[in-house]
């Protein structure tokens, strides 16, 4: 392995080596390796503008080119991964941009750069043009409008995700929303969301939204580069996302890029994740406001019913009281009405030593006429009845 | 299974914190009371079926030729 650690001392030419240096001289393969730790650690991927020189589209389907300008020339590669991606190869002379990084191509100890995308310059203008035209129709029509933006309903029930099958998008998102709603339903309308295709599937997916069952939909792509978002540019996919009846979440580029689909939706998050934040309520909030609910529920409840009792055993008090007071008046009134009736009783007569004297059949004799000679009757005094008769005549 | 006849949550918890105002409130009339506090439990337990765990349900929405919709649930 190295001899020395690599690092800065590594450019600097120091003492001419000499006699026993030899014995301490690197290997081709530990400096090539140094150098590429170096140049890597130097330059990361970066925006290059070039004149095509040398272009050579190898038979796997990368493409190898020298980019160049008045001063200096580099060695390019487009892997056939990414080269098959974008729309062609560029031409000899044409000037471009790529988005390269540096690499140290170690069997030939070469430095090339490794680009994942190549835009002519001309094309670039070409798209700035249409960008700002498309803006200037859509803002004509007022689908910027921020009166126009639709809040998200509270508790969707069902999102329609316009996103690829195939993306990390979908799989970020149904994290989020297992975490969040589990409840919720979600229905993916798949659609590519870059090349060629992006336009016209995303204009057909937004369509598709309408007639599903959803109350949200969430247009949504992962990480790219901005030549990536351009479908999301195009005008035909902002009037369609303008045109889905439910509220649209967009998220499609990163917190930087902002395409125009996301200038035309209600709601822009910076990522496909985000985005599931914003649509789902979090079920723990929710689940904490039913339980302060169900607090407040029974606490009313057993708040009200106190209050009755209270008032219930007012009343029963109340009515206690009067029983008693009418108890006590009748009573009184009584015991008078007892006195009155003893004072009236014909018994006290016969006490102070009167009698009554009363026929056979019960009559009471009250003159002489009912006392004839000889007639038999009772006198009644205060302790019994004595048997009496008329002895000779008045 | 689908929430879609149910209460939607959202008038579920705006139903349920107008019961429990009116419960907290001065209407002495028990039995109004009552039939608010089990309407309360009703929508209660309603919100919290909402809110417990469920399977999440991830399908794919499919377009054929005529346009006829076609949903199949998505694995994964």
């Amino acid at each position: 392995m190295s001899r020395r650690a690599p690092g800065d001392d590594l450019f600097d030419p120091g003492p001419p080596a000499g006699g026993e240096e030899h014995d301490r001289a690197w290997s081709v393969a530990d400096v090539v390796r140094a150098l590429r730790r170096a140049v890597e650690d130097a330059v990361g991927q970066i925006w290059i503008k070039g004149e095509i020189a040398e272009l050579r589209v190898h038979q796997r389907g990368h493409w190898y080119f020298t980019l160049k300008d008045d001063a200096a020339q580099i060695r390019c590669v487009v892997w056939q991964s990414y080269a098959r991606r974008l729309p062609g190869a560029p031409a000899v002379g044409a000037e471009v941009y790529i988005l390269a990084r540096p690499d140290l191509y170690e069997q030939r100890g070469e430095l090339r750069f490794s680009a994942v995308t190549v835009l002519p310059t001309a094309a670039v203008g070409a798209r700035q043009l249409a960008y700002l035209r498309t803006k200037e129709a859509l803002t004509r029509d007022g689908l910027f409008d921020p009166a126009r933006k639709r809040a998200p309903p509270a508790f969707p029930r069902a999102v329609a995700l316009v996103t690829s099958v195939d993306g990390a998008a979908l799989g970020d998102m149904r994290t989020v929303a297992r975490r969040r709603w589990p409840a919720i339903r979600l229905l993916v309308v798949n659609t590519a969301v870059q090349g060629e295709p992006a336009e016209r599937e995303l204009v057909r997916a937004l369509a598709l939204v309408n007639r599903l069952p959803v109350d949200l939909c969430i247009l949504a792509r992962g990480g790219g580069s901005r030549e990536d978002l351009g479908a999301f540019d195009r005008e035909q996919v902002c009037r369609a996302v303008a045109a889905v009846r439910v509220p649209v979440i967009s998220a499609v580029g990163h917190e930087t890029d902002v395409s125009l689909a996301d200038l035309v939706a209600d709601l822009r998050a910076a990522t496909p994740s985000a985005a599931m934040e914003l649509a789902l309520p979090d079920r723990r909030d929710v689940a904490d406001r039913v339980a302060v609910l169900a607090g407040r529920l029974g606490g009313g409840l057993r708040r009200r019913t106190r209050v009755v009792a209270e008032r219930l055993r007012g009343v029963e008090h109340r009515l206690r009281h009067r029983m008693r007071a009418l108890v006590a008046d009748r009573r009184d009134r009584l015991g008078a009405l007892a006195g009155q009736l003893e004072a009236l009783s014909p018994l006290r007569v016969l006490d102070r030593g009167y009698a009554v004297a009363r026929d056979a059949a019960g009559r009471v004799l009250r003159q002489v006429a009912d006392f004839p000679p000889g007639a038999v009757f009772r006198l009644r005094v205060s302790d019994g009845e004595v048997p009496a008769r008329v002895e000779g005549t008045p | 299974v689908s929430g879609d006849d149910r209460l939607p949550l959202a008038a579920a918890l705006r139903r349920l914190e107008e019961i429990v105002r009116q419960l907290e409130g001065e209407e002495p009339d028990l039995d109004r009371a009552l039939a608010l506090f089990e309407e309360g439990v009703m929508v209660l337990r309603h919100a919290r079926e909402q809110v417990q765990d469920a399977e999440l349900r991830v399908q794919r929405v499919l377009e054929d030729a005529e346009g006829d919709l076609r949903i199949t649930d998505l694995d994964g």
